[in-house]
C-alpha cells in the first residue's frame, strides 16, 4: 500500500495539502477506504454540498449528523437510533421492574438532561412500548464545595426548578450541606433483596400487564387510562417534591467549605465530592422508597472514569464503578442507562431536539489540565481519540469484560467506610505490603506523629502507634479510620490533613466499626496480659 | 538553608529525598535501603531460590545495569550465581553502543557475558530489516511489537546457552504501570489477565522469570545509579518515538506530577483486575513448530517470523486474523484500523 492518500484529488481540495501524504490523523471515505483526515473532511463536505450523501439507514433522507466513522444519519433515523439504544440498554439488562420507583440523578449537564428527557418521552408513549417504572428526579446543589456565592447558587437553583416543574415527576432539590445531617446508617449495606431466578422479570412484567388490562376493562371505555403507576405520580409542587425551604444553615455551608478548602489536591476533592454526593443521593432514595438510581454517565465519561479509577488504585472495583449496575449498597441499585451513548451523540441529540439543560460550574471548572488525575485522563483520552478513533470504544469494550468477582474468592470481607466496596488490602498484596515496607524500613526510630500521618498505608503499624505513649488521641482516630478504607480511599485520605472536618456520620460509623471489632476479640484477651506490638516488618 | 540530616543514620547530611515518601537520606543509606527493598522483594516472593543460576537480561541501560549491580551485591546472601545475557537486535547506531557499555560492565564486575544476535537466531532478520519490511504500509510501523516478542525468545535462548535456571529483567514500577495503561488503551484483555504478578513461574518448559525491581520507582533506580556511579548507556532506541508505549509513558509522567504514588497505584490496580473467564487467555500449550510456550498453534515469535518471510509482516499482528495457521489460506486483508 502506498503511503499516499488515495483520495487526494487536487480538484476537490480548496487548498493544497502537503503532497497528499497520509497524515497522522486517519480518516475514512464513504467506501471505507483509509484516507487522510483532511480528505475525509473535504469529501464529506463535497458530498453534503452536492447532496450525494444519503442517510446510511433509510437511504433517502438528507443526513444531518455523522456518527462514528462515516455513518451519516438523517434526523429521524438518528432519533430512532438514539432512542433505540436507550431502550435496548434497559431492556437487555432486565433490572428495572414495572412499577418500580427510580430516582434520576440530574446534574443539569447534557448527559443527565438527555437521560431525563428520554425517560420523559419514554413514559408518554403508547401503552405497548411505554416505559413502566415510576421516576423521580434529584438535583444536588454542590455550590458550597465549588466555592460559589449564595446568590449564584440561588440563581442556579431557580433555573433548575423551572425545568423540574415542567417535567411532571416528583423532584427533590438537596444541598450538599445536608451530609452533615446524615446518620451513620447510610454507610451500612442493607440486606439485599433476593435477585430471583431468570423468570422473575418476565413474571413481573406479565403480571403487571395483566393488572393493566384488568384496570382498563374496569374503567369501561375511554382513552387508555393512566395506570396504577402513573397515578402515583403527584402533580408538581405537592408534598412529594422536596423544595428546600431556603438556603441551608450558614454553619453547615461554612463547615463544608472548610472541609473542601482543607483538602490539598483537586484529585482528592473530586473523589470526595463524588463520595459525599453518592451518600446523599442514597439517603434520599432510601427515605422516599426509591429502589433504583439512574445516573447519566455516557460512554466517553465512563471510559475516562475507568482509566481514572485504574490510576487511583481502584482496579479491584472497576466493574462496580463503570458497569451497568452497581449493587454494592444492597437495597438501592445504581444503574447507568446512558453507557452506550458517546458524548458526541448526546451533544448532537440535545442540540437537534432542544433538550433543556443548565450549565453549572463544577469543582474542576477552569482548573488547569495538570491539576487532577481526572482532568489529565480526560485530556489524554480525548487527544488520543483524535489520533486513534477507536480508543474510547476499545476502553469501553474492555470494561465490559470485567466481572464483579472478588479476587481469590474471598467473598464477604469488611467493607470500605467510604466507597462501600469489599476491602482490597491484605498482607499478601505485594504492592501495598511494599508500600508499608518502604515506610517501615526507613524508620529506625519510633515513628513520630508527623511521620505517622505521612504513612497511612501501614496496616500493622496503626496498632503500633495506638499503643505508643503520649498524646495519640488524634493519631488514634486517624489510624482507626484509615484502616477501614480501601486502597484508593486511603490514598485520597492522605490529602485530607485533618479528619475532624469530616461529616459526623463518617466519624461515628468509623468509631462504631472499630468498637465492634475490638469487642469481638475482647473476650479472648487475657486481663493485663503481655501486649503484642505488631510492627510492619513481619 | 543547611540540608537536613539523614533520617536513617542521623550522622551524615541528607543528599536526596526519596520520591515516594519524601524522606531525606544520605547517599549510603539510600543505597542500603534500596538494596534491602530489592532483597525483600526477592525473598518475600521466593523468586530466586538458593543455588539458582540467574541469567540477567543486560541491555546496557540504567535498569539492567542497576539490576546487575544490586544482584551482584546480594548474590552471596541469596546464594545464586549470575550470568549476563545481552541481546543484539541489530539496530544500527544504537545497539552497538549499548553493547559496548555491557561489555565494559562485564569486564568491571567480572561476570560472564553472552551476546545473542537476532541475525543468528532468526534467520538473518535484524530489527533494521524488520523495520524496512514493515514500513510503507501507511500505518505506524509496529516494529516494537516484533522487537519485544523476539527479544524474549532470544533471552530464553541465551539463558539456555549459559545453563541458567532463572531469568531476571530490570523492569521497574513505572514500566509495569505503563504496561497496564497501554494494555487498557489497546483493549488487550488477554495480557491484562496474564500480567500483574511478580513474574511467571515458567510453565511448559519455559524458564521462570521475575522482575526484582518491579516495585522500585524509576526515579529511585536513576538515583541509585547516580550514587553508585554506575556506567550505563542512556540514549533511547531509534524506533522508540513510534511506539504506542510513548503515549502511556507521557501519561504516566503527567500522572506522577498530579499524584506521586500513581505508578504504585497502577500496579496495585493491575494486581486486582478481575476479568471475565472468556476474556482470559487459554491455558498454554506448545508451539507446533519450535516447541516453545504458546497459547495458539504457533507461538507468537514463529507467527511473526512467518509473516516476515512471506512478505506480509502484519500477518500476526492484531486480533485473530486468518494468518495463524500454517497453510496461510484465505489471505484476509487487515481491516482498516
Amino acid at each position: 500500500m502506498s503511503k499516499y492518500c488515495p483520495a487526494w484529488d487536487p480538484h476537490l481540495a480548496s487548498q493544497r495539502s502537503l503532497q497528499g501524504h497520509l497524515t497522522r490523523t486517519p480518516g475514512w471515505d464513504a467506501g471505507r477506504r483509509r484516507v487522510c483526515g483532511r480528505c475525509e473532511l473535504l469529501l464529506l463536505r463535497h458530498s453534503l454540498r452536492s447532496r450525494e450523501l444519503k442517510c446510511v439507514k433509510c437511504k433517502e433522507g438528507v443526513p444531518v449528523v455523522v456518527i462514528r466513522a462515516g455513518d451519516a444519519f438523517c434526523r429521524d433515523c438518528f432519533r430512532a437510533f438514539y432512542v433505540h439504544k436507550f431502550r435496548a440498554v434497559l431492556g437487555k439488562n432486565r433490572l428495572i421492574f414495572p412499577g418500580e420507583k427510580v430516582l434520576l440523578a440530574w446534574s443539569g449537564g447534557p448527559s443527565s438532561s438527555s437521560m431525563v428527557w428520554q425517560v420523559l418521552e419514554g413514559l408518554s408513549r403508547d401503552s405497548a412500548k411505554r416505559l413502566r417504572f415510576v421516576p423521580g428526579v434529584i438535583y444536588v446543589d454542590e455550590g458550597a464545595a465549588c466555592g460559589q456565592s449564595p446568590e449564584d447558587r440561588a440563581k442556579t437553583v431557580a433555573e433548575m426548578k423551572l425545568i423540574l416543574q415542567t417535567l411532571g415527576f416528583p423532584w427533590h432539590i438537596v444541598a450538599l450541606e445536608e451530609v452533615f445531617g446524615l446518620s451513620p446508617s447510610v454507610l451500612r449495606c442493607s440486606a439485599q433483596e433476593p435477585v430471583g431466578a431468570v423468570g422473575t422479570y418476565k413474571v413481573a412484567v406479565d403480571s403487571f400487564l395483566q393488572q393493566q388490562h384488568t384496570l382498563g376493562t374496569e374503567r369501561a371505555g375511554g382513552s387508555p387510562s393512566p395506570t396504577q403507576g402513573e397515578e402515583r405520580l403527584s402533580p408538581p409542587g405537592t408534598q412529594e417534591s422536596q423544595d428546600p425551604a431556603g438556603p441551608p444553615p450558614a454553619a453547615q455551608t461554612e463547615a463544608l467549605s472548610r472541609l473542601f478548602g482543607s483538602v490539598k489536591t483537586l484529585t482528592a476533592k473530586e473523589e470526595f465530592l463524588h463520595t459525599l454526593r453518592t451518600h446523599l443521593i442514597l439517603h434520599v432514595a432510601r427515605t422516599h422508597g426509591y429502589s433504583k438510581v439512574m445516573t447519566g454517565d455516557s460512554c466517553t465519561r465512563l471510559a475516562i472514569k475507568l482509566m481514572t479509577s485504574l490510576a487511583l488504585g481502584r482496579g479491584a472495583f472497576l466493574a462496580w464503578d463503570t458497569g451497568f449496575s452497581d449493587e454494592r449498597h444492597g437495597d438501592v441499585v445504581v444503574v447507568r442507562p446512558m453507557r452506550d451513548h458517546t458524548l458526541k451523540e448526546v451533544a448532537f441529540y440535545n442540540r437537534l431536539f432542544a433538550v433543556p439543560s443548565v450549565f453549572t460550574p463544577a469543582i474542576d471548572t477552569k482548573a488547569p489540565e495538570k491539576a487532577s488525575v481526572h482532568r489529565l485522563m480526560e485530556g489524554f483520552l480525548l487527544r488520543l481519540q483524535a489520533q486513534f478513533p477507536s480508543t474510547v470504544s476499545t476502553v469501553y469494550r474492555t470494561s465490559e469484560k470485567l466481572v464483579k468477582a472478588p479476587r481469590d474468592g474471598c467473598a464477604a470481607g469488611p467493607r470500605c467506610l467510604l466507597c462501600m466496596c469489599t476491602l482490597d488490602v491484605d498482607a499478601a498484596d505485594s504492592a501495598t505490603a511494599f508500600g508499608a515496607q518502604t515506610s517501615g524500613f526507613s524508620q529506625t526510630q519510633p515513628p513520630t506523629p508527623r511521620a505517622g500521618a505521612g504513612a497511612p498505608t501501614e496496616v500493622g503499624g496503626a496498632q503500633d502507634r495506638c499503643q505508643g505513649a503520649g498524646p495519640c488521641g488524634r493519631e488514634d482516630s486517624r489510624a482507626r479510620i484509615i484502616e477501614q478504607l480501601c486502597y484508593g480511599c486511603r490514598a485520597n485520605m492522605k490529602d485530607v490533613p485533618s479528619l475532624d472536618l469530616l461529616p459526623p456520620y463518617i466519624l461515628a460509623e468509623a468509631q462504631l466499626r472499630s468498637q465492634r471489632a475490638s469487642q469481638e476479640i475482647q473476650e479472648y484477651l487475657v486481663e493485663n496480659g503481655a501486649e503484642e506490638t505488631h510492627t510492619a516488618e513481619s | 538553608m543547611p540540608a537536613p540530616q539523614c533520617a536513617s543514620c542521623h550522622a551524615a547530611r541528607a543528599a536526596l529525598r526519596r520520591p515516594r515518601s519524601g524522606q531525606a537520606l544520605c547517599g549510603a543509606c539510600f543505597c542500603a535501603a534500596f538494596e534491602a527493598e530489592v532483597l525483600h522483594t526477592v525473598l518475600a516472593g521466593r523468586l530466586l531460590p538458593p543455588g539458582a543460576v540467574v541469567a540477567v537480561g543486560a541491555s546496557g541501560g540504567k535498569d539492567s545495569t542497576v539490576l546487575a549491580h544490586v544482584l551482584r551485591e546480594l548474590a552471596p546472601r541469596l546464594g545464586v550465581s549470575l550470568r549476563l545475557v545481552a541481546v543484539d537486535e541489530g539496530i544500527g547506531g544504537y545497539r552497538d553502543a549499548a553493547l559496548a557499555a555491557v561489555r565494559r560492565q562485564a569486564a568491571r564486575w567480572d561476570l560472564p557475558l553472552t551476546v545473542v544476535a537476532y541475525a543468528d537466531l532468526f534467520g538473518g532478520w535484524t530489527m533494521d530489516a524488520v523495520a524496512r519490511s514493515t514500513a510503507g504500509s501507511g500505518r505506524s510501523r509496529a516494529c516494537c511489537t516484533f522487537c519485544g516478542v523476539l527479544r524474549r525468545r532470544a533471552l530464553e535462548e541465551g539463558a539456555r546457552l549459559v545453563g541458567a535456571t532463572h531469568i531476571v529483567t530490570g523492569h521497574n514500577a513505572d514500566d509495569m504501570a505503563e504496561t497496564v495503561l497501554m494494555n487498557f488503551l489497546r483493549g488487550d484483555a488477554g495480557r491484562l489477565a496474564r500480567g500483574g504478578g511478580l513474574g511467571s513461574r515458567g510453565e511448559g518448559g519455559a524458564l521462570p522469570r521475575c522482575r526484582p525491581l518491579q516495585l522500585a520507582s524509576q526515579k529511585e533506580v536513576v538515583l541509585y545509579a547516580h550514587f553508585r556511579r554506575l556506567d550505563y548507556f542512556s540514549e533511547e532506541c531509534v524506533y522508540a518515538p513510534e511506539a504506542f508505549r510513548g503515549h502511556a509513558r507521557h501519561l504516566l509522567k503527567l500522572l506522577e506530577a498530579a499524584r506521586p504514588s500513581a505508578a504504585l497505584d497502577l500496579v496495585h490496580s493491575a494486581e486486582r483486575l478481575a476479568l471475565a473467564p472468556a476474556a482470559r487467555p487459554p491455558p498454554p500449550g506448545a508451539c507446533s513448530r519450535c516447541g516453545a510456550l504458546a497459547s495458539r498453534a504457533l507461538c507468537q515469535a514463529c507467527a511473526l517470523l512467518d509473516g516476515l518471510q512471506r512478505g506480509r509482516p502484519r500477518l500476526a499482528i492484531g486480533k485473530g486474523r486468518g494468518g495463524r495457521d500454517e497453510e496461510g489460506s484465505s489471505g484476509a486483508t487487515p481491516a482498516s484500523q
